[in-house]
């Protein structure tokens, strides 16, 4: 059993930050939806929005921790561009069924060389790779209100509902980020 | 302070924590903030199609990173994100400003930057 230090990263990018992600959302999401009128007591309270700040703000950071080395770090091996020999674009492709050291994850896509697979860079990891980055914006935003207005939100349906739709759309971005990344990399796997 | 809540009234059982009241100017900021990062990358995304010289300005931010225009992006975006935020929270700290407000013209800039960083969007100024 071994993992590569390019493989040992892009686990540590999409499996372990994106599962942390995932759990810390069901938390701070499941605490929000609850923080409402006569369902908790003072007590309850108090205990309830300790975790609540725990939890959004673990999901601010990582996700925060999944673009950046997701962007800084996995994506240049990713586009690298290996396969030009001369005027020829994806000669280093050619007879390839997956990326190899004169075909990049990007250049085996583009090429089409293995199947149709243009669409997977051209539409998934171009969008996977600029929406993903909404996700620690509206987290951080997000932890901040829990943080600032607290057990305040009790009172305030609206603005609750308000960091609810923030977190969800979070969500939204690192799951289409989640998404795409996963089948891109089945398809055209880092090596 | 301009702002005048009366949670513990609404709901009796945050008597017992004896909360103070808090203007919604910093909360405003937070989510307003947000907005303008993701239109300023969504901005960005459609911006680097349009224009060659836009392009090579972003694409230089990572120097031989490997990252390309995404790197000029996603550091001018999480700059506008901070930046704002800042800028606003300084102007706003003290504040009532009206948050559902704020709210819409956040979401309406957060949905105008997931729209421009949409492929079939931004690819169309290519």
């Amino acid at each position: 059993m071994e993992l590569s230090s390019r493989e040992m990263w892009t686990v540590i990018h999409g499996l372990v930050l994106g599962t942390l992600f995932l759990l810390a959302f069901a938390g701070g999401l499941a605490g929000l939806w609850s923080l409402r009128p006569g369902l908790v007591t003072t007590q309850g309270i108090r205990e309830r929005m300790t975790r609540l700040y725990y939890g959004t703000w673990i999901m601010a950071v990582v996700a925060w921790a999944t673009v950046i080395t997701g962007t800084w770090i996995v994506y240049p091996w990713y586009r690298v561009a290996l396969a030009r020999v001369g005027d020829d674009v994806f000669a280093g492709c050619v007879g390839a069924v997956r990326p190899t050291d004169t075909c990049s994850p990007r250049d085996f896509l583009l090429s089409n060389v293995s199947g149709t697979t243009e669409a997977w860079h051209s539409f998934g990891m171009e969008w996977k790779e600029h929406v993903a980055w909404a996700a620690p914006f509206l987290a951080t935003a997000a932890a901040f209100l829990v943080t600032y207005y607290g057990a305040r939100l009790i009172a305030r349906p609206w603005l609750r509902a308000a960091v609810i739709v923030m977190l969800v759309g979070a969500f939204a971005a690192a799951a289409i980020g989640g998404a795409f990344g996963a089948f891109i990399n089945k398809v055209a796997p880092i090596i | 302070m301009t702002s005048t809540h009366h949670d513990a009234e609404t709901v009796p059982e945050l008597a017992d924590l004896h909360l103070v009241d808090k203007p919604d100017g910093p909360g405003a900021a937070a989510i307003l903030a947000a907005g303008i990062g993701i239109f300023v990358l969504g901005l960005l995304t459609t911006l680097n199609e349009m224009s060659e010289g836009i392009h090579t300005f972003l694409d230089a931010f990572d120097g031989d990173g490997g990252v390309g225009p995404l790197s000029g992006k996603t550091i001018l975006a999480t700059v506008a994100f901070f930046g704002s935020w800042a800028a606003l929270w300084v102007l706003w700290r003290n504040k009532g400003i009206d948050i559902k407000k704020t709210f819409w013209i956040g979401l309406g800039l957060g949905i105008a930057g997931t729209v421009l960083m949409f492929p079939p969007v931004f690819q169309a100024f290519a």
